[in-house]
């Protein structure tokens, strides 16, 4: 009995404590930047996609969600021809961003993707590509890692420095 | 002829500001559950989400007043029927203020425990015409709980009669003049308390209900308006036994300054939000545990109160 009042007593007293609750659409919650929301597709620095149309993130995918094409521009450039993401499937859990060895495709803040309609849930690659870097500023798959192309070697095509000597990193 | 019209313009009264304060407490509730549990509670809709009852309110009438073909038709259909009737038919006899009030019988307390006693049919009908096993079992634990606490609830207001010497309400009002009965008959408050929280199935003796356990209860299989008259006359339950604690413990309209209707109000009010206050805070018992609260600390408490009190009152007058 003595229990019980002391419980209603202090939950009583919570009648003056802060609220917890945020309200949603009039107030923004603050989101970490970290958080796994809607993918995007970055660019380089340079202005150029990112991605290189490798498949990880399909393979990574566990519900299967990303679908693309691989496709070659007149240097012999990889590009994905289309870039196709169902996000009515899409879990967020950030594997493909954790594949992705160019880090072309990434997770946002932004959750506020509500539609009325299932179809407009899938996004292709015009919705998902940004103008943007994204998290990463100065990264540019090619000059890091680079690829031999027709007739050049690695590091010899224009705008690219050549690849760091991973040896030379060594202690 | 006016006087049948004052006695008209009263029941109309009555009748209108309880269905609309138990609408409005479904509202209430919620907002000081949730005051309780440090969040909002309902303020989307209107002034500090006060449309949300008309919200409900038409959410509930177009729903498919469905009944299942399994049922037993004619029960099922009356027994939400009972529990609005009968727990509004007590709030006959409910002083409100002098001169407010649609009955004034001389055996008003008997007629309000008669009536919330007859209020549990509609529970066990409500239950066992659904034909579905979880109703049946609320049905089955709401006669076992109203059974056990039925016996103590009338033995704690015995106290309050010897001392008003009247079953008449507005004489046990009249009584409290002097001093409140919550304070001479602190034993006998204490066990009606626990009684009509039992009588009302508010949350710690929820057990007819409990939705963690039997679905929801006596009214899993009602829907529609059904639904609603069994909530309406679960919470025209509360305002009555509140306004009951009201009258018989602590002084009804009595009090300074203010009108003796505002002093009504005020006092219900108040009890409703202990109410609340004890849905927001206490667990519900196991079944075991609350037959054996019952009758091995409740009806024991309840019969020492009445003996104590009759030996005092009887050393008293003589």
């Amino acid at each position: 009995m003595w229990n019980s009042l002391k419980t209603m007593w202090t939950i009583f007293l919570h009648m003056f404590r802060r609220r917890v609750t945020i309200q949603y659409p009039d107030e923004k919650p603050v989101i970490p930047p970290r958080w796994r929301g809607r993918i995007i597709l970055s660019r380089d620095p340079d202005g150029e996609e990112r991605c290189v149309a490798c498949y990880l993130c399909a393979a990574a995918c566990p519900v299967d969600c990303i679908a693309l094409q691989a496709t070659e521009d007149e240097y012999g450039r990889r590009y994905p021809s289309f870039f196709r993401i169902n996000f009515s499937r899409c879990i967020f859990c950030g594997y493909c961003e954790e594949a992705c060895p160019t880090d072309a495709i990434q997770l946002t803040p932004d959750f506020e993707m509500g539609e009325y309609d299932r179809k407009n849930l899938v996004y292709e690659k015009e919705d998902l590509l940004i103008d943007g870097t994204g998290k990463y500023p100065g990264y540019n798959f090619y000059r890091v890692a680079g690829l031999a192309i027709k007739g050049k070697d690695k590091g010899d095509a224009q705008d690219e420095a050549p690849p760091v000597d991973l040896h030379r990193l060594l202690p | 002829m006016s006087e049948l019209a004052l006695a008209w313009s009263n029941v109309i009264l009555i009748l209108a500001v309880v269905f609309s304060f138990a609408a409005l407490l479904s509202w209430i509730e919620r907002r000081l559950l949730g005051v309780w549990q440090d969040r909002y509670g309902p303020n989307r809709v209107g002034p500090f989400g006060l449309l949300q009852i008309a919200a409900d309110a038409i959410k509930l009438l177009s729903k498919e007043d469905w009944v299942p073909p399994f049922s037993e038709k004619a029960l099922f259909v009356l027994a939400p029927v009972i529990i609005a009737v009968t727990t509004l038919l007590a709030f006959a006899v409910v002083p409100v203020a002098p001169g407010i009030g649609v009955v004034d019988l001389n055996i008003g307390l008997l007629f309000f425990l008669a009536m919330s006693s007859l209020g549990v049919y509609s529970i066990v009908l409500g239950g066992w015409a659904s034909n579905n096993k979880y109703s049946l079992l609320g049905g089955f634990r709401a006669a076992a709980q109203m059974l056990s606490y039925e016996v103590f609830m009338g033995l704690s207001l015995m106290g309050v009669v010897m001392l008003a010497g009247s079953f008449n309400l507005r004489d046990i009002v009249a009584a409290q003049e002097d001093l409140w009965f919550c304070i001479p008959q602190i034993l006998g408050f204490i066990t009606f308390t626990v009684a009509g929280i039992a009588e009302a199935r508010r949350l710690p003796f929820d057990l007819p209900e409990a939705e963690n356990e039997l679905v929801a209860g006596f009214h899993t299989e009602y829907s529609s308006m059904k639904f609603g008259l069994f909530f309406i006359g679960e919470y025209v339950g509360v305002i009555l036994i509140s306004a009951m604690m009201v009258t018989l413990f602590f002084g009804g309209w009595l009090g300074p300054l203010l009108p003796p209707l505002m002093w009504f109000l005020l006092k219900t009010f108040i009890v409703i939000g202990f109410f609340i206050l004890l849905r927001a805070s206490l667990p519900r018992p196991r079944y075991d545990q609350l037959m054996a609260y019952a009758w091995k600390v409740m009806l024991p408490l309840t019969l020492v109160n009445l003996l104590v009190t009759g030996a005092i009152v009887l050393a008293w007058k003589s």
